[in-house]
């Protein structure tokens, strides 16, 4: 077993686990951050998307091996604490609004990809929308209600909103 | 925020995780297993059949189906559990796994459901006279359409924990439609009372279907893991088990000959309808009965035979899929409805307006439509939200263009200008509200409120959500009727020990027919209390009413709907206290060249008697439509032996964001006077009409019709390469040969056909002989 280091959620953790174990079991396991989903363990659903240093990846194809030293995002950290509980995130905000999230299981790794999509300055176009989440399968909504909440959150943080 | 908790998401600490060990068979004799002698067994849990202390049955209709293959028993399919295994860590699970040797006798195996016979269950419609209706018809089409299996998809896998209680029962916690199902099952196959058997539903990603009766399964399993190992049990699906052992949509052959006037008239339907069950009954006959009586659309034709029939093949058994055998049928009702209206060059809109339902007319079991019919309705929206007409006098030229242009060798309907051809089609389709004939009386759901000692308002049922709004509808409803917020109002968790059976989770059931109950609570509720309190508003008073008088439960029982009556006998009577009703507009791009299939937009008119929630109707109909889609163009199961062959996702493909088409929904309302808010269930409608729209619009752009779904690349072009006008020899005898007639040709190939109709067959069917 060796020592890993990386970054969770702007937290640094220190993990003991063989380097090959998958980060989506040691998220959800050794981390207890259950947020980050499985539905195919073969890189195909992207129900597990985190963001390793600011880049969308499906956990499950990804070895801890491959994290040390890195800024690991997942779902739990989209919500800002506050004092009155948490502020959600303005994608968050707009999947409520729009009806974005049916069953909810593909919502954590569709939020991350979108999070990734807009930090990278994306806007409200629907083509540019909808490849940027063509890794992410959800079987409720006919992905209709996804796109339209992830342009209205990039109008909100593009203030055009 | 990742707050939810899906069933792998619990902790139960101590906790071993299970596995199946599952045939390889698909019909064998299970003669027994070897273990491997260097392994420390003493680490693992084995469970067979020998340590089921009740009845070794899971069955909803028929006690066919083990929980568990005995040893000596007969292994009815692939991938069938035989033996147990739990272990207190994964690596240990992962050793046990490869040290069992399964040994087996092979049995002659059954794949083709036509050939098949050992017969589920069957089903005869008739009315009119057929043969009076044939000789009146100007013209008799044929055709034979084939659906494959679907899978439902949910992204989160099945999954069960079952944690064993004090009282020698258990609990299992786990992703589920039906709680009671599972309930009813854990009762009869481990000997427990309803108290020691408690069933816990966990926020769950997803079902259409295929968590309704499997979880049974997966439930008992995990139970009897428990009860040897007196641990918890994780029993969780990765997605390979999921696909290669849980219910599929049934496959199934329908074959129609219709017999119409040259006005478009309808005067003679005769389908046969075959499914495939699969090893097992399961939900099959219910299912069947579904499509049996879906089967000849939503059109009014006075002379009907229905024969229908559902046969058991050595393939894992189908169950619940979204439409529940509407779909199959109605594919193959629409594109046969789709070659008429081509065969008597009338538009697709005029056909159907000719024939569709309206008020007053009688279906095929005799059922009078007195109310709620949309028919006209949502054709009409439909193909006004689309440009129907104009796109298709666009998609018309652009034939006329290609069809003088030459042809591009290898590609029949290509030219050097349009490579990718567009076409438009329209489907329309019916769908009985909530469950068939007699099943909601039989069902007798309860659904109960409480006004709690604190003045708080609570929903018991065993109703569950699962992405369809379950949790977002009835606290809307109930507030509504109390003159509350939503917020005022909470939902008790689906757990067996707190909520009464509602029934299932399933049949578009849940807002109509529970939603219904509730509302009838509500208002009886809100009467006592008033009554009680001088009058004065239930809002204002339920505080001190509950501090006053302690804690008030309403349990409202289901009463059948009045003047719904069905004779499960004679097949006669009111099917469905209502129907609702669906057209869509899909519009395609095809490459000609590849044979490649883009939908490029939808439009979804849906009659749901009444939108209770507009965001989550949409919603219901979006997805619904996209699942259509997929079974359209690219979702199939290919089986070699009884196996499903492309068991994982990286080879099962559904839509992505890329491949969905842009979906406007259109939400019609025409209420049904039996539920109290009106509403007739939204979940499966948009499911029943997307592929017939699809295939239609493949013809429109190609002049092909695909006779099997889905269409994929290799069937269009196959489709095309037919297609071009070429005579046909007479055909030796009218229900063995099939000839490709082109549907210009106004000749009858029959020498003695001048006073007869003239019929039409074909495409050939690549399954019939030539």
């Amino acid at each position: 077993m060796t020592a890993w280091r990386f970054t969770v959620n702007a937290e640094p953790v220190e993990v003991e686990a063989p380097g090959m174990r998958r980060l989506l079991d040691v998220l959800r396991e050794d981390l207890a951050l259950t947020g980050t989903k499985e539905g195919c363990g073969e890189g195909e659903c992207g129900a597990c998307t985190v963001l390793l240093d600011g880049a969308p990846v499906d956990s499950c194809l990804v070895p801890v091996c491959q994290v040390d030293g890195a800024t690991i995002a997942t779902v739990e950290g989209l919500a800002e604490p506050s004092p009155e509980g948490f502020v959600l995130d303005p994608l968050q905000q707009a999947f409520l609004e729009a009806g974005g999230a049916q069953c909810g299981i593909c919502t954590p790794g569709m939020l991350m990809a979108a999070r990734a999509y807009l930090d990278a300055g994306g806007v409200a176009d629907e083509a540019a929308i909808r490849e940027s989440i063509a890794g992410n399968l959800c079987r409720c909504t006919g992905y209709t209600k996804i796109v339209e909440a992830i342009a209205i959150a990039a109008r909100v943080s593009t203030g055009t909103l | 925020t990742g707050e939810a908790k899906y069933a792998d998401d619990l902790v139960f600490p101590g906790a071993w995780y299970g596995a199946t060990i599952r045939s390889t068979d698909a019909h064998a004799r299970f003669d027994g297993f070897d273990l491997e002698p260097d392994f420390d067994w003493s680490k693992v849990a084995v469970v067979t059949a020998a340590d089921i202390p009740g009845e070794n049955i899971v069955s909803l209709i028929s006690d066919d189906q083990p929980v568990l293959v005995p040893i000596g028993g007969e292994i009815q399919h692939h991938a069938e559990p035989l033996v147990l295994l739990a272990a207190a860590d994964r690596e240990t699970l992962r050793h046990a796994r490869r040290g069992i040797r399964i040994r087996t006798t092979p049995l002659p195996a059954v794949f083709d459901p036509v050939e098949s016979d050992h017969v589920f269950a069957h089903y005869d419609i008739a009315s009119g006279d057929l043969d009076a209706g044939f000789a009146d018809a100007d013209l008799i089409l044929e055709g034979t359409y084939r659906v494959g299996h679907q899978e439902q998809l949910y992204i989160e896998n099945n999954a069960m924990i079952a944690v064993p209680r004090e009282d020698g029962g258990v609990a299992v916690h786990g992703s589920l439609q039906c709680p009671y199902y599972i309930h009813k099952a854990l009762k009869r196959a481990l000997r427990l009372t309803d108290e020691q058997a408690r069933v816990v539903q966990a926020e769950t990603g997803g079902g259409f279907g295929g968590k309704e009766e499997y979880p049974s399964i997966i439930a008992l399993h995990a139970a009897l893991l428990s009860r040897k190992t007196g641990k918890p049990v994780r029993m969780i699906y990765d997605r390979h088990e999921d696909l290669a052992a849980t219910t599929k949509r049934h496959p199934a052959v329908v074959t129609h000959r219709t017999g119409v006037k040259a006005d478009g008239t309808l005067v003679a339907q005769e389908i046969e309808v075959v499914m495939d069950g699969g090893a097992y009954c399961t939900l099959t006959p219910v299912v069947l009965s579904r499509g049996a009586i879906h089967a000849g659309g939503p059109y009014r034709c006075p002379n009907v035979r229905i024969r229908a029939r559902a046969t058991r093949t050595n393939t894992p058994p189908n169950g619940a899929f979204r439409g529940f055998g509407a779909p199959q049928v109605e594919f193959a009702a629409e594109v046969q409805m789709g070659r008429l209206a081509e065969a008597l060059k009338l538009s697709p809109l005029d056909i159907r307006r000719k024939n569709l339902y309206r008020l007053g007319d009688e279906t095929p079991t005799g059922q009078i439509l007195r109310e709620s019919v949309a028919a006209e309705e949502v054709l009409e929206r439909a193909a006004e939200a689309a440009e129907f007409e104009g796109v298709r006098g666009r998609t018309e030229r652009g034939r006329g263009r290609r069809a003088g242009s030459g042809h591009v060798p290898g590609s029949p309907l290509r030219t050097g200008l349009d490579r990718v051809a567009s076409g438009i089609g329209v489907a329309l389709a019916w769908h009985g509200a909530g469950f068939t004939g007699s099943g909601e009386v039989k069902l007798a759901s309860v659904a109960s409120l409480e006004l709690a000692a604190d003045g708080r308002v609570r929903i018991l049922t065993g109703s569950t959500e699962m992405g369809q709004g379950t949790k977002t509808i009835f606290p809307q409803l109930v507030a509504a009727e109390l003159g509350l917020t939503a917020e005022d109002v909470e939902m008790a968790p689906q757990d067996t020990a707190l909520v009464p059976d509602s029934g299932p989770t399933v049949a578009s059931r849940t807002a109509m027919v529970v939603g219904g109950l509730l509302i009838q609570a509500a208002r009886r509720l809100r009467t006592t209390v008033e009554k009680r309190n001088g009058g004065r508003p239930f809002a204002d008073v339920r505080v001190a009413d509950a501090a006053a008088n302690g804690p008030l439960r309403i349990d409202e029982h289901f009463e059948p709907y009045p003047h719904v009556h069905f004779d499960d006998e004679t097949y006669r009577g009111d099917a469905y206290p209502a129907f609702g009703w669906a057209a869509c507009v899909a519009t395609v791009g095809v490459d000609l060249d590849s044979g490649e299939v883009t939908v490029r937009d939808v439009v979804a008119a849906d009659d749901v008697g009444r939108v209770i929630h507009p965001v989550l109707a949409e919603g219901q109909v979006e997805g619904g439509t996209l699942q259509a889609i997929g079974y359209a163009t690219i979702e199939e199961i290919k089986l070699r032996d009884g196996r499903y062959l492309n068991d994982r996702l990286a080879t099962y493909i559904i839509p992505t964001a890329l491949d969905a088409p842009r979906i406007t929904t259109v939400l019609v309302e025409a209420p049904f006077s039996g539920a109290p808010h009106g509403a007739k269930g939204v979940g499966e409608l948009p499911m029943d009409v997307g592929a017939p729209a699809v295939v239609a619009a493949i013809h429109d752009a190609t002049g092909a019709w695909v006779h099997e779904l889905p269409a994929s690349p290799e069937r269009i072009l196959t489709a095309l390469g037919v297609t071009p006008a070429r005579a046909g020899a007479p055909p030796a005898s009218a229900t063995r040969a099939a000839v490709d007639a082109p549907i210009e040709d106004g000749t009858d190939p029959r020498p003695d056909a001048r006073s007869d109709p003239q019929v039409l067959r074909g495409p050939r069917d690549p399954g019939e002989p030539a």
